[in-house]
């Protein structure tokens, strides 16, 4: 390192009369800095998939043969086409989950054992412009694990889609896209609050979440469990108002509530997930500056 | 800002920080005032567990004091958290932030969106600072392979990216090795020197470290600021006298020949231990202790009509650690090694907050519930 031989931006590049003037940002360089901060931390998530392609063996290769397993069993059982085609579309739907899960709501936990969140604190940004970065990173590989599913299983298993309202299903998927990585941003936040109790607990709940999210069956067939989890859980709902757009005309009736009913649900739980991570961020920064839980490790 | 005036680049005043922990609660700082003028290169000197980081993550605004105030450059740390985190930036020593998967350049631009630069000056940013300190082979490198002193260097770029006005570094050559803290060190005042008004809060101890670079130095130990000011003043204050060690080629009356000059203390023959094994020379040695330095003038003068000539002449400066001693009773190791009197964490240890960055990247584990005691806010 040579100090002194540095060309002189190095040590000025962005010059400011004073701190007072560094410290003023108007309303439009605020948001410019968040979006620039939702790319940013997008960023590894993208160079991480390349870098490392190992994911596509244990995150599309794996769970595919989940959903190869359920489709034969209904071949097996000679239970209608569709079916096939749900188990498809909820294997497609699972990629979503399993990234808000495992790598969206401990996030903000592993980050602060690396000592990130100290560093993201500490920098002039929302913290919702990071979690925001984290579910597009995260969101976008979703995406493409998605689509392989949904390509390699429909050409494996001759899915025959019957789709009359295309807008609609486009509109319900990204909304369940909303809601759920909505609620991955307030489990982020409760993790970073609970620790390894919440990754415990995460742990525990994760195949009765799988279940009552009717992820290789129609969710009405659970009955009243069923109605608690669509009014709660946002992959239930989605899965369960994209498949009836998606297979229109099924001669058995599977849906639990009208498309459009589950579509404004969906809004409703995107608006109050993301609202409460909002909230929870905001209170739980303030306690942990309180508490000193930011700068602790391990607990 | 609170004042039109130029605030102070750090004004706390009485700030305290308490951690309920059991069996009884820890003071992690007891009442600290501090104030640092803009453009100064502030020192915070003390042994692990002195409460330095704690006020560090005070002043940057990741933890709330327990009572007192702080301002940085006028914006106060624990409600105008958005301002301040647009002039300040913060490099550890040991840290280990990033992203292990991504190239030096790629990381230290995903922290350069965080501050708002541009996608272009953004890659442009860094590549000029990975230049200047000297990791351009390291560029598209994984952050994961790096050294520690790689690393560490990557870490001062990062805390570069965003031009602050106050940089805070928390023990940031801890573990390099000479000419790697060197770097540092000469990036860190060049940087400084380029505007003035930039301001330094740099924790450390390593006391050569701190005597080097800081214009001024507190001296904390348990939470407190014991001492204050300029590395000569704290010296000052456990040697009043000024001490030469003077070799001339001969000097016909001895020693006592300058003694009874004025502004001189002493002039005696130095002890054996003194000597450095030098005994064998045909010259005379002695040990002048003169009231102030201007005294030496009349020494040069009245050796010149002795006819001796100066073969040697050596200021002896007492340390920082000296003065350490005289505040504390205890050398900096010793205070270290007879640990803390106060409660520990269930690994024996302070909480990390308490701890310098040696020990910070050794957190506690589960089981510590951190709860200040009273707040002031």
């Amino acid at each position: 390192m040579s100090a002194s031989s540095g060309p002189a931006s190095v040590y000025v590049h962005r010059r400011t009369a004073s701190p007072a003037e560094a410290a003023t940002w108007d309303r439009r360089r605020q948001v410019a800095v968040n979006l620039r901060a939702i790319f940013g931390r997008a960023y590894p998530r993208l160079i991480g998939a390349q870098r490392e392609p190992s994911w596509i063996f244990f995150e599309i290769l794996l769970p595919f043969l989940t959903t190869s397993a359920f489709v034969f069993v209904y071949r097996a059982l000679q239970a209608p086409p569709e079916f096939v085609g749900f188990v498809v579309l909820g294997g497609a739907m699972l990629a979503f989950w399993l990234n808000v899960i495992w790598l969206m709501a401990a996030q903000l936990y592993w980050e602060r054992d690396q000592g990130n969140l100290e560093l993201y604190f500490t920098a002039p940004i929302s913290m919702m412009a990071i979690l925001f970065g984290m579910a597009m990173g995260g969101l976008l590989m979703s995406c493409l694990r998605a689509g392989i599913v949904l390509v390699v299983g429909t050409l494996l298993y001759g899915v025959v889609f019957s789709v009359d309202q295309w807008l609609l299903l486009f509109g319900v998927f990204c909304l369940t896209l909303v809601a759920l990585y909505g609620l991955g941003m307030v489990l982020a936040s409760l993790f970073l609050l609970w620790g390894r109790e919440a990754w415990h607990m995460t742990q525990l709940l994760q195949e009765p979440v799988y279940f009552v999210s009717g992820l290789n069956f129609p969710v009405a067939r659970l009955g009243l469990l069923g109605a608690v989890a669509v009014s709660t859980l946002p992959l239930a709902v989605g899965l369960d108002a994209m498949r009836q757009l998606a297979f229109v005309g099924s001669e058995h009736p599977f849906g639990l509530l009208p498309p459009e009913v589950e579509a404004l649900l969906l809004l409703a739980m995107a608006g109050v997930f993301i609202g409460l991570a909002r909230v929870f961020l905001k209170w739980i920064e303030r306690r942990a500056r309180f508490e000193g839980k930011l700068t602790m490790k391990g607990t | 800002m609170s004042s039109s005036a130029t605030p102070l680049a750090i004004d706390a005043r009485g700030v305290r920080r308490v951690y309920n922990i059991k069996p009884k609660p820890i003071v992690a700082l007891d009442g600290v005032d501090l104030q640092v003028e803009p453009g100064e290169l502030f020192g915070l000197l003390g042994p692990n567990g002195a409460g330095k980081t704690t006020l560090i993550k005070v002043l940057t605004t990741l933890l709330l004091p327990t009572s007192g105030t702080a301002h940085v450059f006028g914006f106060d740390v624990a409600r105008q958290t958005r301002e301040l985190r647009r002039i300040m930036n913060i490099v550890s020593g040991g840290e280990q932030s990033g992203y292990g998967l991504l190239h030096v350049r790629e990381q230290l631009w995903m922290f350069s969106q965080f501050y708002g630069l541009g996608v272009r000056e953004g890659w442009a940013r860094v590549d000029e600072l990975i230049e200047a300190v000297g990791l351009t082979e390291q560029a598209r490198q994984k952050v994961s392979s790096l050294s520690t002193g790689q690393r560490q260097k990557l870490n001062l770029c990062r805390g570069l990216l965003n031009d602050p006005w106050i940089l805070f570094l928390d023990e940031p050559t801890l573990g390099l090795d000479v000419s790697a803290a060197r770097a540092v060190r000469e990036l860190v005042q060049s940087w400084q020197k380029a505007v003035a008004g930039r301001t330094i809060l740099l924790t450390s101890h390593y006391m050569a470290e701190v005597d080097e670079l800081c214009d001024r130095v507190a001296i904390v130990d348990r939470g407190r600021i014991l001492a204050m000011g300029t590395s000569d003043e704290l010296k000052r204050r456990v040697q009043r006298e000024s001490i030469f060690e003077l070799e001339v080629d001969r000097l016909a009356d001895g020693p006592a020949a300058l003694g009874r000059l004025p502004g001189v203390v002493s002039a005696v023959q130095p002890s054996a231990s003194d000597l450095d094994g030098a005994t064998d020379r045909q010259t005379v040695r002695v040990k002048l202790t003169l009231a102030d330095d201007a005294a030496l003038g009349g020494v040069v003068h009245e050796l010149g009509r002795l006819g001796s000539s100066i073969v040697a002449l050596a200021k002896s400066e007492p340390t920082l650690e000296d003065v350490f001693v005289e505040l504390v009773g205890r050398g900096f190791t010793e205070r270290e090694q007879e640990g803390d009197d106060r409660p520990a964490g269930p690994d024996g240890r302070p909480p990390a907050d308490l701890l310098g960055p040696p020990d910070d990247s050794g957190a506690p584990t589960g089981g510590i519930t951190a709860e200040p005691v009273e707040t002031a806010r």
